[in-house]
């Protein structure tokens, strides 16, 4: 019987967002969004290790009230139970003050062996939750496992770094973040969505947890944003045609030589 | 004003230590304060010199049998020493997989801010540190700004320039050898190297890009008699690494971020992603059979056909015009 706990973000779906481009502004607004990718890996192997080995998984977000639909997917795909951690004094957290959101959270669910975080967020994409969470729950952490595996009191994980892939161990109660690589989430049956809707979600208020508004929020952050604009293209876009492979091939040719880039 | 002083650099990679070192110089400069090298590790203490003609002021040095393998932990624990004692008010971090990990954890022991893969590090008018990084998947770069004291932030590899090598170079040095460490609490069981192209695609002057436009792995061999003429190497989208387990590295926001001089793109769409990695590439080219792809928007110089056509066509071209130049 293992305890899990799986950390999911409602993300912007970057895919879909839409820039002005005369501004350089984002439409924010109008963005679907979806629980983070890598997230859902991490669900997707929480499910299978309670599959195998029986037990409870978990879920818990902070983000704002419609992050709910996000825990609703996630208990479609198969977690037991859902804790949204919201309150308007959470807004502009930076990773400092939403990883003491959620371990304050985390605490209060109760203990667990393992818990999930996806490598980053397809949003922020700052990997900096898992390892912040790790720390100030003072358990040993895992990062990028791309395997994972369970026996007794012991996780083994298979990370892949830039120079080389690791094999790592460590006693539970872990915290891991997982990377695309270790499975293919499920997609939920019919039956599924609906069971989801009678499987229960927990919402805690700053006030829950005794979170003072000093350590949340802009008030509790160490990192403010100053701007968000899309990056500027500059792009020649001259399109190179010809008759032939080959007429087109020495066009593009010269046109490199000419920029000076080839060196030999 | 906060008690916290000087610009402080580290990380486990050493060609990227010594291009924080170069990043760290010139910050140091408008900062009008001091560059300090953290080095960790066993053995080393013969490396110091290096750091010293490469920029660094001062070198704190923590040589101990313990650091002898990178662990998260004992590393962890002489930075949070460290940092806790001499409170640097900046603190450049390499952003590898472990610096991150390692980056995150320390800002997570200080209560301090933490700001991943910064792409630009500028001090304002007012003397503040502006950090940029992409966010929304490559649609935007973010500006932040830090409330608190030190600033964590982590670089990629290749961001920054290093700089020359003085060797007359004079700096001090600290050992700090004898700090208690943290054993680890992981243990690590296997480690399997990675076969890495010679040169690191970052380093490449020329990369040619394969996607999902490629049929058959063994057809990367048309892109890489390309690469070989032009002196580069091949870098590959993630799915042909991610879905058909073709490679081991790709190219983009969630691997490698490169700016070559030329990058030719072949059979990639230049989804968002993928972009994220190549934006700062002085010219990109693009083959592709679809006009409507996103990477036409992205490029210098189009070509709409078929790169089994024109990459050999290419190839072929550029070999006899090197040849009779
Ligand atoms: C969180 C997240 C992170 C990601 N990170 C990365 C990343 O770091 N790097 C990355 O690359 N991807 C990343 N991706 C995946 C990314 O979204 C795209 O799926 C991927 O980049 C697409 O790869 P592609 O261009 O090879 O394939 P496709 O999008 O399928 O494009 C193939 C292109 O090849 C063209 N083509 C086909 N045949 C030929 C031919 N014979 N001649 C010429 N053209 C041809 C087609 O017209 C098409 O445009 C990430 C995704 C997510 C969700």
């Amino acid at each position: 019987m293992v305890r899990i706990l799986v950390c999911v973000k409602q993300a912007i779906d970057v895919s879909q967002l839409k820039v002005d481009s005369a501004t350089r502004r984002l439409i924010i607004a109008d963005a679907p969004k979806k629980i983070s990718d890598f997230d859902k890996n991490a669900l997707e192997e929480a499910i299978r290790i309670k599959e195998k080995l029986g037990g409870e998984v978990l879920t818990v977000t902070t983000g704002p009230e419609d992050a709910k639909t996000t825990l609703r997917e996630a208990l479609a795909m198969g977690a037991d139970k859902a804790y949204l951690i919201n309150d308007s004094i959470f807004e502009n957290s930076d990773t400092l003050a939403t990883s003491y959101v959620l371990a304050e959270a985390i605490k209060k669910i109760g203990a667990f062996d393992i818990i999930l975080c996806g490598e980053a967020s397809i949003d922020s994409f700052s990997a900096q939750i898992g390892p912040r969470l790790a720390e100030r729950l003072g358990i040993p952490l895992i990062t990028y496992a791309r395997k994972l595996s369970l026996e007794g009191d012991t996780v083994t994980a298979e990370r892949g770094l830039e120079d080389c892939s690791e094999t790592v161990r460590a006693k539970m109660p872990v915290l891991v973040t997982v990377t695309k690589e270790i499975n293919e989430p499920r997609t939920p049956s019919y039956m599924a969505i609906m069971k989801a809707f009678k499987k229960e979600i927990v919402i805690w208020k700053a006030a829950d947890l005794n979170i003072p508004s000093e350590k949340v929020g802009e008030a509790g952050s160490a990192v403010q944003v100053l701007d968000v604009l899309a990056p500027k293209v500059e792009r020649k876009k001259i399109v190179i045609k010809g008759e032939t492979a080959m007429e087109i091939a020495e066009k593009l040719a010269k046109t490199l030589i000419q920029e000076g880039i080839i060196v030999r | 004003m906060s008690e916290h002083r000087g610009v402080w650099a580290y990380s486990e990679n050493k060609d990227l230590m010594l291009e924080l070192l170069g990043k760290g110089s010139r910050l140091a400069g408008k900062l009008q304060t001091q560059l300090t090298a953290v080095m960790l590790g066993h053995d080393i203490k013969k490396q110091v010199k290096e750091l010293i003609g490469y920029g660094a002021h001062k070198v704190i040095v923590v040589d101990n049998p313990q650091l002898k393998v990178f662990h998260v932990e004992p590393y962890l624990s002489a930075l949070t020493q460290l940092t806790k004692q001499h409170k640097p008010e900046l603190f450049l971090m390499g952003s590898t997989k472990r610096g991150k990990e390692l980056a995150a954890r320390l800002a997570a022991r200080l209560n301090a801010g933490c700001v991943s893969d910064c792409l630009e590090l500028k001090v304002d008018e007012q003397g503040r540190l502006l950090a940029e990084r992409i966010v929304y998947g490559g649609n935007a770069i973010v500006t932040q700004v830090f409330r608190t004291k030190p600033q964590i932030v982590t670089i990629p590899r290749r961001r920054f320039e290093k700089l020359k090598y003085t060797e007359e170079s004079k700096g001090e040095v600290v050992d700090i050898s004898d700090v208690q460490l943290e054993v680890a609490k992981t243990e690590i069981v296997k480690v399997k190297p990675i076969e890495i192209a010679e040169t690191r695609i970052e380093e490449a002057e020329v990369v040619i890009g394969g996607g999902r436009g490629l049929e058959k792995k063994e057809d990367f061999k048309i892109l890489d008699e390309l690469a070989q003429i032009l002196g580069g190497q091949v870098g590959y989208t993630r799915p042909l690494v991610e879905d058909r387990k073709w490679f081991t590295e790709w190219v983009g926001l969630s691997g490698h971020t490169i700016k070559p001089k030329l990058y030719i793109a072949c059979g990639i769409s230049g989804v968002i992603q993928h972009v994220a990695g190549i934006r700062d590439s002085k010219i990109i080219a693009a083959i592709n059979r679809d006009p409507e792809a996103p990477i036409m928007e992205m490029a210098d110089y189009i070509v709409i056909g078929d790169l089994y056509e024109i990459v050999p066509a290419l190839s072929e071209a550029l070999r006899k015009l090197l040849a009779s130049s």
